[in-house]
């Protein structure tokens, strides 16, 4: 399985993105994501696992606590595979080409 | 955009898109101006904020890019340099997005004038054969498209854009 595979894996499952959700704004410690959702902490632990293992969340330790926040480098594995690497440069070129060339004609 | 594939090459990717701009423009914004359209904001290598990428004009130069702190992290170096036409760059960096001079797969741009206002860019990323065993995954990464995609990808936006 590729990297935007598993990443895709993990995200197909609820709980996991209502947890990935909650790690948007903020790192969170394990209670803190498992507060008011229908799940237990061990199983929150469980999906916090899964979606380490994608790439999709970092894991820092802050005195006795785990924090978990969202791994960037998933979000930038999952982009280039969506979009490929040489299709979107090949677009950021156009863009900026046809910018140059209205610009060239407006100047004649 | 179209896509051209060159038979069954697994060890190649081409590209193709037209652009409205001049053939002389349109090589002028590719190297002169790289550091303008390059999204270096995902597509960098170094550890610190890319905020340039340079293509050195002659055969022999360096590509690399800029970081915040000045640093400089090589790409490759100019295989061939014919202006406003054909431009050939190695693109050494390896599949943990290093810089490995010995890699050598190789970037060809081919700029084709189609009348005094559209240009079209051919693009070549050959030689893939060069990342061994991570050859797919790497064909994967600089091949994939789809306007799909792009759908999800404005998720992966937005999502990135509030982790930062």
């Amino acid at each position: 399985m590729t990297a935007a595979e598993q990443i895709l894996d993990a995200l197909g499952d609820p709980t996991r993105r209502l947890i990935f959700n909650r790690l948007r704004h903020r790192t969170r410690s394990v209670s803190e994501i498992a507060e008011g959702m229908k799940v237990s902490r061990p199983a929150v632990s469980q999906h916090l696992k899964v979606l380490k293992g994608a790439g999709l969340v970092l894991v820092r330790a802050e005195g006795t606590r785990r924090l978990y926040g969202i791994d960037i480098r998933g979000i930038e594995a999952l982009r280039s595979w969506l979009d490929g690497f040489w299709d979107e440069t090949l677009v950021a070129f156009k863009k900026a080409a046809e910018r140059e060339a209205v610009k060239g004609r407006k100047h004649r | 955009m179209s896509e051209q594939r060159a038979g069954d090459d697994v060890n190649s990717v081409r590209k193709a898109i037209s652009v409205n701009a001049p053939q002389h423009v349109a090589w002028r914004v590719f190297t002169e101006q790289i550091g303008a359209w390059w999204p270096l904001a995902h597509y960098k290598i170094g550890n610190v904020n890319a905020v340039d990428a340079v293509i050195e004009p002659r055969v022999g130069g360096r590509w690399y890019e800029r970081g915040e702190d000045g640093s400089t992290c090589n790409w490759g170096s100019v295989l061939a340099w014919e202006p406003p036409s054909r431009l050939l760059l190695s693109w050494d960096i390896n599949a943990d997005w290093q810089y490995d001079a010995a890699l050598k797969t190789e970037l060809e741009i081919r700029f084709i004038a189609q009348g005094k206002r559209v240009t079209r860019i051919e693009l070549e990323h050959r030689n893939l054969d060069r990342y061994g065993a991570r050859r797919d995954q790497m064909r994967e990464i600089f091949d994939k498209s789809g306007d799909w995609g792009r759908l999800l990808g404005l998720f992966a936006q937005l999502a990135e854009g509030v982790a930062t």
